[in-house]
């Protein structure tokens, strides 16, 4: 009786997953950007070991009730079975083939950036994010932690001509435009971060002294929101901003309105005295 | 390593003199070959209550103390998570500070991974079993295991006196990242995580006395007739995973060693120039990502020192309660030595979104998922063996049927994780830590209740009572089942994980957060469940039903002791000697159905044994 | 000594085949023809190399970070190393001494080697203090870092052999020894020792070219 009442939970298990995964009104958020890929290679996965799990799992609960104990029954003996295994082998390997080629595929998609995305710089503080556009030049001004002050909050070279135009948004939500590819280029001025937005899928880690990256094309507008997804110390779950993916027309009202470095500079009275300061550093 | 001007030279007298007594051919003629005495087995023959129970020389007393303080150790760790559930479950409660929050989920993690399972497996079923498995009459080393374990108790008081210092302990995650873990920003940032990082060095030097043991041991110290390949697959797996160990927790000590000196002396291994707390510190240059690449080339390796352990153990005890040799021996001990190579080539699939060279992601996608392989080798030759068996759905079955359903199950969505692309938007949520407590929390567990379901008559002479042993399986099984299957699902919608509390995302329905709920009540009835099983513990080792010798019918020598439990010596007056492997179960021919390694082809009437 | 089979050849036995089974049941338990001791000196060394390779690592990627500026080398590393060296050499005497049975070498030996051991780590300390007192400090810059790790690593590895070369010392001085233990404790100091001498060998050759 035992045996029986085993196999059937054991069946019950998967029984009850498989309806869990059925009616969970739990899945993931509309995909919003052009990583759909992301979305099929876990699909694929999914129903790849779901069915591995389904079969193991029932076999082993057929098992445990056609081969419960019988005090004359004699277990078979037999060490290996070379066929068999090696059967299993080449399939499993074959299983593994079917899951991780389109893996690379899109992998190797998400780490080359094409050459019209606009750059887009993402810094991360300990607990917050700003961002930075290039202005018309189209060109990011050099940064570095040690110009960081008051003043010249992004650590911008001010020696540098080409961040004088640069666009930066201290406060506020970053704005795309959809349908246009853009590589965020992620700085980090104290700990790791990680810039996530859920309906982009992707992510990456912001890692103080590099630059890391990665690219998408928003292919709906709406307004998102932005998580920090590495650990970054006691206010990490608080690091929360704001996407906004616009139409071109809104897109462009919004970036008129934004202010360059060189404007920003001016307000925040920048004298000879703390360019000079900032020669002496260098 | 103090005792090797003890050694004593082997002698001549060691090589075996009457080679010419086996008669080709027939199994017949090989009976009686003398026991073999190891003249450098040192023996610690104690005189007082001390010696004998606390600073104790004995391999067997020495696993029961590595185990007691491990679980001990263990217990902190689950009221740590109790603690966490709560918080996620019921924010609204102020159960926790954020700070105290992260200092849990810190120190969860590390308890559970190195000072509770690595401890358990390696310290505790590795000092228990080696040499009873292995036909040794204690350790190769006895004085530097006694110290070993010295220092794995050394290494946790370090650690729990963290909780008394000033700021607490260290709230970096047990991953440790630098920059945050020695900066403010963090809990624990200065007196918390210099213990930590104590407290593991402490660990590392102390396993590795003990790991020098393990190994030696097995290699050197087996009784005659005892080759490699006819040792049990415990060993198989204890062995590999304390390779692996002594390879991989440098990699952690040269990490700690380096991450100390960046937070007490302020050079700058790991600390790049950064801003804290609107200053700028004197940090210039270091590279945060060298620690994660040295960590993880520990903490890979570190996930299989937890996993080859189990996987050995749920062999033997699969085998041994289905009445059936193991499936596939031989492939099952290449795979062991296979995961256990492999796993040094994994290490950065921990670290795909980590802003490393993205070319790194093909070369670590692929050789993670080659490791799937000979892993999923390892559960067909499970079920395979149950296959034809004559299964009794004893309680260390019942634990072994529930690793594989949930090791299947986490194994599975390891293949997520390790393919680069999927990865990317299932990084940090809770899908990792539901696979990560799936495949290595609670699936290892599983195994250590049903190793100690097993050999606890081997320790106590007593059997653990049936009833409660079942009523702590259901509970465990099917409620951490519970926890961890729906955790997937918040994956999948894509709440991140250590977060100390997931408000209003406009992304996040409701319903997930009410899923905390379920998921918290299910921890805490399998937390509370436990106190069954340490119920059951004490109260069967005092007044538990006594067990015969060799209860379950094993083939093994561990049960093949003159008395049980086994004595000091633990084989009496003369070493076994050993004439089969371990798996001679319903072998054609054989009167009964088990025939236990030190029976002489002789004593076994016609026993045939097929070719393959 | 027994024939050593290849890893290979032993992962393909069939254990529960008969004519398998009369091979093995011959086997005396040992994997390999030495002694435990030796294995354990083997593996702590294994062990050692490991933790030293990823310092060599760790300090090879962060060399190529730009603020990187090497230290000066005190010529009294180079007299440290010849002593390192001559206590090397000294120890292979010791073993030479010591496989002959000639007590009175195997004394004086064993002195020798304690004394440059002991000198060439007081050598070490003095490094450090003429490089502190010139304003190297492990702070400043990460290649004094490493430089100090390096050196008390080393220095640490070289007072765990110290500490075996008391126990055998002070064994052989009260006399109540037997022979080949004593034989074998001196071989696998002397086999650390050299071990020590080539660790020391690589970081030195290491900091210097760097």
């Amino acid at each position: 009786m035992f045996p029986l009442i085993v196999a059937h939970i054991f069946v019950l298990i998967i029984v009850a997953s498989v309806a869990f995964h059925f009616w969970s009104p739990w899945w993931w958020t509309p995909v919003a950007s052009n990583w759909g890929g992301m979305d099929d290679t876990i699909l694929l996965t999914f129903w790849v070991t779901g069915a591995v799990f389904i079969a193991v799992c029932l076999f082993m609960a057929y098992c445990i009730w056609r081969y419960r104990y019988q005090k004359d029954r004699k277990a078979e003996y037999k060490p290996e079975d070379k066929k068999l295994e090696f059967h299993l082998t080449w399939l499993t390997t074959l299983g593994v083939i079917v899951m991780l080629a389109p893996g690379l595929v899109v992998w190797h998609k998400y780490v080359t950036v094409p050459e019209d995305a606009l750059n887009v710089e993402v810094v991360a503080y300990q607990w917050g994010w700003k961002y930075r556009l290039p202005g018309e030049d189209d060109i990011l001004g050099k940064t570095e932690i040690k110009f960081i002050s008051d003043e010249n909050p992004f650590g911008l070279n001010l020696k540098d001509p080409n961040g004088k135009d640069d666009i930066l948004v201290d406060s506020g939500d970053l704005h795309l435009q959809i349908d246009k590819p853009v590589k965020f280029l992620l700085r980090s001025i104290d700990v790791l971060h990680n810039f996530y937005v859920p309906q982009f899928r992707g992510k990456m880690d912001m890692v103080p002294g590099h630059v890391t990256y990665y690219w998408l094309t928003p292919i709906r507008t709406g307004d998102f929101e932005v998580l920090c997804a590495e650990f970054c110390g006691v206010g990490h779950y608080a690091m929360r901003g704001r996407v906004i993916v616009d139409d071109e027309k809104n897109y462009n009202q919004w970036l008129a309105q934004q202010i360059t470095f060189e404007k920003m500079l001016a307000q925040n009275k920048i004298d000879n005295k703390s360019l000079k300061l900032v020669k002496n550093i260098e | 390593m103090s005792d090797e001007f003890e050694h004593k030279i082997e002698t001549k007298a060691d090589t075996i003199a009457d080679a010419g007594s086996v008669t080709s051919g027939s199994t017949a003629g090989i009976d009686y070959v003398p026991a073999h005495e190891r003249p450098d087995q040192e023996l610690y023959h104690s005189h007082s209550w001390w010696t004998t129970y606390v600073f104790s020389q004995d391999a067997k007393y020495i696993g029961i103390q590595y185990a007691l303080t491990a679980i001990g150790t263990g217990l902190i760790g689950l009221v740590l998570s109790w603690m966490m559930r709560l918080q996620l479950a019921f924010p609204g409660l102020g159960i926790l500070e954020p700070s105290s929050y992260y200092q849990f989920i810190t120190m969860h993690g590390m308890i559970m991974v190195i000072y509770l399972l690595t401890a358990l497996f390696l310290g505790g079923f590795g000092n228990l079993l080696i040499p009873l498995m292995c036909g040794a009459r204690d350790m190769a080393f006895p004085y530097v295991n006694m110290i070993s374990y010295w220092a794995f108790l050394l290494a946790v008081i370090i650690l729990l006196a963290s909780f008394f210092v000033p700021g607490g302990p260290t709230g970096a995650g047990w991953t440790l990242y630098p920059p945050q873990a020695i900066t403010s920003g963090t809990p624990g940032s200065s007196a918390g995580i210099v213990l930590m990082l104590i407290s593991l060095c402490v660990f590392v030097a102390g396993f590795t006395m003990g790991g020098l043991n393990y190994i030696i041991t097995m290699l050197q110290s087996r009784a005659r007739g005892m080759t490699l390949m006819r040792l049990p697959l415990t060993c198989w797996g204890i062995f590999t995973a304390t390779v692996l160990a002594l390879l991989a927790f440098p990699a952690l000590l040269v990490g700690c060693i380096m991450m100390t000196l960046d937070s007490l002396l302020g050079t700058s291994f790991f600390m790049p120039a950064m801003i804290s707390m609107g200053e700028h510190l004197s940090y210039d240059g270091g590279s945060p990502l060298l620690f994660q690449h040295l960590f993880w080339f520990f903490g890979h390796p570190e996930v299989y020192i937890i996993a080859l352990p189990a996987f050995g153990i749920i062999s033997d005890l699969i085998s041994v309660h289905a009445r059936k040799n193991i499936f596939g021996y031989r492939m099952m001990v290449w795979a062991i030595v296979g995961i256990g190579a492999l796993s040094f080539f994994v290490w950065a699939h921990h670290m795909y979104v980590s802003g490393m060279t993205p070319w790194f992601g093909y070369f670590f996608a692929t050789t993670t998922l080659i490791i799937a392989v000979p892993t999923a080798i390892k559960v067909y030759n499970w079920v395979l063996t149950l296959w034809r068996g004559n299964i009794q759905l004893t309680l260390p079955m019942l634990f072994s049927l529930a690793f594989i359903v949930t090791f299947v199950n986490g194994g599975l969505t390891g293949i997520f994780l390790g393919n680069v692309t999927v990865d990317v938007p299932l990084s940090d949520t809770y899908f990792v830590v539901a696979h990560f407590h799936m495949v290595m929390g609670i699936a290892p567990i599983l195994v250590v209740f049903g190793a100690i379901y097993h050999w606890f008559p081997l320790i106590t002479g007593r059997m653990l009572n049936e009833g409660m042993g079942r009523i702590h399986f259901w509970i465990t099984f099917l409620g951490s089942y519970a926890i961890y299957f729906p955790m997937h699902y918040q994956g999948f919608v894509g709440v991140p994980r250590r977060y100390f509390e997931i408000y209003d995302s406009p992304y996040i329905a409701t319903s997930t957060l009410h899923l905390n709920v379920f998921i918290t009540i299910a921890a805490l009835i399998v937390g509370a469940a436990q106190l069954v099983f340490l119920f059951n513990l004490i109260y069967s080792a005092r007044a538990g039903e006594k067990s015969e010798k060799n209860p379950w019918k094993a083939n093994s020598l561990e049960w093949l002791t003159p008395e049980m439990p086994p004595g000091h010596g633990n084989f009496g007056k003369e070493l076994p000697v050993v004439y089969r492997w371990a798996y001679d179960f319903n072998v054609p021919g054989a009167d009964k159905d088990y025939i236990p390694q030190t029976v002489p082809p002789s004593e076994v009437r016609s026993a045939k044994v097929e070719k393959t | 000594m027994k024939k050593e089979e290849g890893i290979f050849k032993i992962l393909s036995q069939k254990p529960w085949e008969a004519s398998q089974a009369v091979i093995d049941n011959d086997h005396d338990g040992k994997t390999f023809g030495i002694s435990k001791a030796k294995l354990g000196v083997r593996t702590i060394m294994t062990v050692s190399t490991v933790i030293f390779s990823l310092f060599i690592v760790a300090y090879a990627d962060r060399m190529l970070i730009h603020d990187w500026r090497s230290m000066p080398e005190p010529w009294l590393l180079w007299v440290n190393t010849a002593v390192l060296i001559m206590n090397s050499y000294f120890f292979h005497n010791v073993k030479i001494s010591a496989d002959q049975n000639n007590s009175k070498e195997i004394k004086r030996g064993l002195y020798t080697v304690g004394l440059l051991a002991y000198s060439f780590l007081i050598g070490q300390i003095i490094v450090w203090y003429q490089l502190l007192s010139l304003g190297y400090f492990a702070a400043s810059n990460v290649a004094n870092a490493f430089f100090y790790l390096f050196t008390a690593l080393h220095g640490l590895h070289l007072l765990g052999g110290l500490y075996f070369w008391g126990r055998v010392t002070s064994k052989f001085l009260k006399g109540n020894y037997k022979l080949p233990s004593v034989q074998h404790a001196i071989e696998l100091c002397a086999i650390y020792w050299h071990f020590l001498l080539f660790v020391w060998l690589v970081l030195f050759g290491l900091m210097l070219f760097t």
